[in-house]
């Protein structure tokens, strides 16, 4: 456990190293860009010793990584703004837009993938196998529109975007859950055709158990853990996903905050958030790898 | 499957060929017709600066395409030297490639790409320089996986034991072994890089205006979707028909070179 942990520090230090890099690769002076030529040299300036940009590289590095895990992120150049504050206000919203879509895309996905898996070959699992090729297909970016005019504009039952109402959250969750539920339907009806060829699921209908309880007892369990690693490695699509979604649905989360600091050159921003979404992706990978030796009996034990 | 991805295909090469010879002008102007519903004159209607959205499309198709390939090509090459060099050399080498991977595995989807375009700043240079520098990981770890099981194998061995160089071993009795798994994965690969270029013209961060670009384009067809509904339906319907083409011909190619899909979780 301990060692796993170590193994992430590496990882972790080049993921700041990465971020600290993101500022350095603007091409030109970085305060220009930021300010504009219009700027007066003491705003200038003030802005250079706010970056720390008037220290040396390694300098601005340790101070980039102690204040970071200080907590502070710096203050955002448009609004003067503790950029840690910003996160605390847009984070949670992309949480809960993640967990809402994860919770969708799961509702839909591993029942379709089971169903599908029991039809296998009959029309039943051609047609499920046909939709969630199309849907995994579908950029978000194109779903999300088509849905708000379909369910906003024309038929008018949810509102269009925005964060004011709780049913704000259907749309872009089910734009993100969507695409979700195309990949985990496809990984439940494979895993679950692999494990239904198994030597004890022969064994548990020879003993004259029932198809329903071969199903539920024996063939489940072994076919849903494989989706463990999956559904953690989509939550960082989902995190990435996020950006598009929320943009489009004026939904307040960490990706509609890394667009709008894009737009405005707010790199400090854009740099916390950039760090912290590759951040939250590692742990959640971490996570998920955790669970799944506790979950598998097989790797219990091991190490 | 097949013939659907191949059609697919198909047709948008005729209708590229067919926009060079008749001479359509996607970024020809027209503010007396804007947004309007497809007729005869404009077959999918015109957008809010009364552009004809099919030239658009055909367009937008052409650079989709050019970018894909250019950093497809570049990521391939780039990804399966390092891949190469990392799993036939091993130790230190291997060991700091890797970590490398790792750290550009630790940003989810195309988000280090939007990071590297937002900071080197918008247009087509940087949005192909921003994807070929995060897009060449997973041919990396592929190659270097798929390098470490050859580099056994008993004529890679006996190539050694004759003394041939390193290089000669790696691009000789090593690379033509792994080419048909990296293709397939290319091929998958190509529909991604496709999304995620369109995803960052949508975000403002690729192809500027006046230059015609599907993600561009989406993004305008959102702002007028209450107008005109048939704009973000047209682009999209295209949009999708290509990258179900692309996907579906990679599961052909996959059968054609038995690959197993390994490659893909």
């Amino acid at each position: 456990m301990i060692k796993r942990l170590t193994s992430l520090l590496p990882v972790i230090i080049g993921v700041l190293c990465l971020t600290f890099a993101l500022l350095h690769m603007v091409p030109g002076d970085p305060v220009d860009v930021m300010l504009g030529e219009s700027a007066s040299p003491a705003d200038r300036e003030l802005l250079k010793v706010q970056l720390g940009l008037d220290q040396s590289l390694y300098m601005q590095f340790g101070q980039y990584v102690s204040n970071i895990l200080k907590g502070d992120f710096g203050v955002s150049i448009h609004t003067q703004t503790p950029i840690t504050q910003l996160l605390a206000q847009a984070y949670p919203a992309t949480l809960i837009l993640a967990f809402t879509a994860l919770s969708i895309g799961l509702l839909i996905g591993i029942p379709l993938g089971i169903w599908s898996a029991l039809k296998a070959g009959h029309w039943q699992d051609v047609m499920v196998t046909m939709v969630s090729i199309r849907l995994a297909a579908m950029p978000a970016f194109w779903l999300g529109p088509v849905l708000m005019l379909v369910f906003a504009v024309w038929l008018g039952w949810l509102p269009v975007s925005g964060m004011s109402s709780p049913a704000s959250i259907i749309l872009p969750a089910v734009t993100l859950g969507l695409g979700l539920s195309a990949i985990l339907t496809r990984m439940t009806r494979t895993s679950l055709l692999e494990v239904l060829n198994e030597d004890y699921i022969r064994t548990a209908r020879a003993k004259g158990l029932s198809e329903r309880q071969v199903l539920l007892k024996h063939a489940l369990r072994a076919a849903l853990l494989p989706l463990v690693t999956i559904v953690g490695l989509q939550m960082g699509s989902l995190l990435a996903g996020a950006v598009i979604t929320e943009t489009i649905f004026s939904w307040n989360g960490i990706g509609r905050l890394l667009v709008d600091s894009i737009e405005k050159r707010d790199y400090p921003v854009t740099q916390a958030c950039v760090l912290v979404i590759a951040l939250s992706y590692v742990l959640i990978n971490q996570a998920t790898d955790l669970a799944y030796r506790w979950l598998d009996p097989r790797t219990r034990g091991a190490r | 499957m097949k013939t659907f991805s191949l059609s697919t295909l198909a047709f948008w090469l005729f209708a590229v060929i067919m926009a060079h010879i008749v001479g359509t002008n996607p970024n020809h102007t027209d503010l007396e017709a804007i947004l309007q519903w497809p007729s005869l004159q404009h077959w999918l209607g015109t957008d809010d600066l009364g552009r004809d959205i099919l030239a658009r499309v055909i367009r937008g198709v052409e650079v989709s395409f050019m970018v894909t390939v250019i950093v497809t090509a570049v990521t391939m090459t780039i990804g399966i030297s390092i891949g190469l060099i990392a799993g036939y050399k091993g130790g230190k080498l291997d060991h700091a490639l890797m970590q490398l991977t790792n750290i550009f595995l630790a940003f989810p989807g195309i988000l280090l790409a939007i990071a590297f375009a937002a900071v080197l700043g918008a247009g087509i240079n940087n949005l192909i320089l921003a994807l070929c520098l995060t897009g060449w990981v997973t041919y990396a770890r592929l190659s270097r996986g798929q390098t470490l099981a050859l580099r056994e194998r008993l004529h890679v061995l006996a190539a050694e034991s004759l003394g041939a160089s390193s290089l000669r071993v790696m691009l000789l009795h090593i690379l033509p072994l792994l080419i048909s798994i990296l293709l397939v994965e290319a091929a998958y690969s190509m529909a991604s890089v496709m999304i995620a270029e369109a995803s960052l013209s949508f975000l403002g961060l690729g192809i500027q205006a006046p230059n015609a670009s599907w993600g561009a384009m989406l993004r305008d067809a959102v702002r007028f979707m209450l107008v005109a509904p048939h704009y973000v339906l047209t682009v999209g319907v295209c949009m999708m028909s290509l990258i179900l083409a692309i996907n579906l011909g990679g599961d052909v190619l996959r059968d054609k070179l038995d690959v197993r899909s390994e490659s893909r979780s």
